[in-house]
């Protein structure tokens, strides 16, 4: 039973993990955006992420049953402890790696979500469902996107292509199996994950077909095997902001 | 005995209902929390402590913690201690906001949602709402988020005022 538990609370460590720096660096944007509504588009789904994630730590909170609140797991743990992909952690650089890594995760996120509506968990289930439905909005911002600087200018087609060249060797890692996920498959707790990549896939060469981006673009050497606590530069940076308040004053509340 | 509690009881649970949805929501306060379709149940146990269920729009909703204490506080004036419970399942739906509600949001310059939520977007299909100000169907798409994460940017083509479109979820 112990075993059962430790399994759930890593994966939704995991998925909290991913969805709170994600929305953090979405975050990032705000009063920075090319335009007003991007600004507020962006901003939006932060919130919608940070949400998410909110749901999951409270949860896994619960699940560990060592009294851990949702702003213990998402302020005091260590680089190690988040275990996140390195996707998530990419720097926002310029508007189109913004995008392209919105849109790389978040067809990820829809198709995730749509299987753990199903998942055999309970709680897990309620919090994708409501997810789910956000998570397509999401997809359709960053594809419309993709879609307008893809087959756009000259300028905005090389940017679009760059930033699919810098986030493609994190694709993998999305899909990468592990024990802890296996036995989550097992037990019916997570549903067929295994049918994940191709689906991405097809998404995502759906949208770059309409933008006129070649999907060779997508093949290279990945990085990943990621998830257990590994991450790029970036990540101890990200911390030092996101935890500046809580390491400073403990126990700090709105 | 055990009548006359039940009785009280169902009056509670009445007035518990009454109070929490007529409070307004704080960010577009046109709309009271029964309108919009928030308050999702209310329970007396068997020793009669009362128990209100509500649930946030979206997962990421800045106003729930606000929304939670101002019915707290609602009730505490009215003499009545409940437990507050937020639910997520099922998660919440445009389909919920009612007919009034929706004539509220209009008539307060927000283009109410026009289908319902299990009819899921085309990629590249945007919804037209009519303009809440000259009822024009010549609308266009800004963004697909607006002020808040509930709603998208519109602009009406006929008298070119901007307008919020609460989106279908």
């Amino acid at each position: 039973m112990a075993k059962a538990n430790d399994d759930l609370f890593e994966y939704l460590i995991r998925l909290g993990d991913d969805h709170l720096i994600l929305g953090h660096r979405l975050s990032q944007w705000c009063g920075h955006a090319p335009t007003l509504e991007e600004d507020l588009a962006l901003s939006n789904i932060a919130l919608d992420m940070i949400g998410q994630a909110r749901s999951l730590y409270t949860y896994a909170g619960e699940v560990e049953g060592k009294g851990r609140s949702e702003d213990d797991l998402a302020f005091l743990r260590k680089e190690h402890e988040y275990h996140n992909l390195m996707l998530v952690e990419r720097a926002n650089n310029d508007f189109a790696h913004t995008i392209i890594r919105q849109l790389f995760f978040s067809v990820y996120a829809e198709l995730l979500w749509e299987i753990l509506s199903t998942s055999g968990d309970e709680k897990l289930s309620q919090i994708a469902a409501k997810a789910r439905k956000e998570a397509s909005y999401h997809v359709r911002h960053s594809a419309q996107w993709t879609i307008r600087l893809g087959d756009g200018t000259q300028e905005s087609a090389a940017r679009i292509a760059d930033a699919v060249k810098t986030m493609a060797p994190n694709i993998q890692e999305m899909f990468d199996d592990d024990a802890v996920l296996q036995r989550l498959v097992q037990t019916g707790v997570i549903g067929d994950v295994a049918v994940l990549k191709a689906a991405w896939h097809i998404s995502i060469a759906e949208i770059f077909s309409t933008a006129k981006i070649d999907t060779d673009l997508l093949e290279t050497v990945a990085i990943g095997g990621a998830r257990p606590g590994r991450h790029t530069e970036s990540m101890g940076h990200i911390l030092a902001e996101l935890q500046y308040m809580q390491r400073t004053y403990p126990g700090c509340q709105w | 005995m055990v009548e006359l509690a039940t009785k009280h009881d169902k009056e509670l649970e009445n007035l518990i209902w009454k109070i929490a949805e007529e409070i307004p929501d704080p960010e577009i306060p046109v709309i009271p929390l029964g309108d919009l379709g928030i308050v999702r149940g209310v329970e007396i146990d068997e020793r009669g402590r009362a128990l209100i269920k509500l649930t946030p729009t979206y997962s990421g909703c800045p106003a729930i913690q606000l929304i939670e204490d101002t019915v707290r506080t609602a009730l505490e004036n009215a003499g009545i201690v409940a437990a507050i419970e937020r639910v997520i399942s099922p998660p919440w739906t445009t389909d919920w906001i009612s007919k009034a509600g929706r004539e509220k949001l209009r008539a307060y310059g927000i283009a109410p949602p026009q289908k319902t939520s299990s009819s899921k977007p085309a990629l590249f299909e945007s919804d037209t709402p009519r303009c809440p100000r000259c009822d024009s169907i010549k609308t266009q798409l800004v963004s697909q988020f607006g002020s808040t994460p509930c709603k998208a940017h519109y602009v009406c083509k006929s008298c070119r005022e901007p307008f919020d479109y609460f989106k279908c979820l």
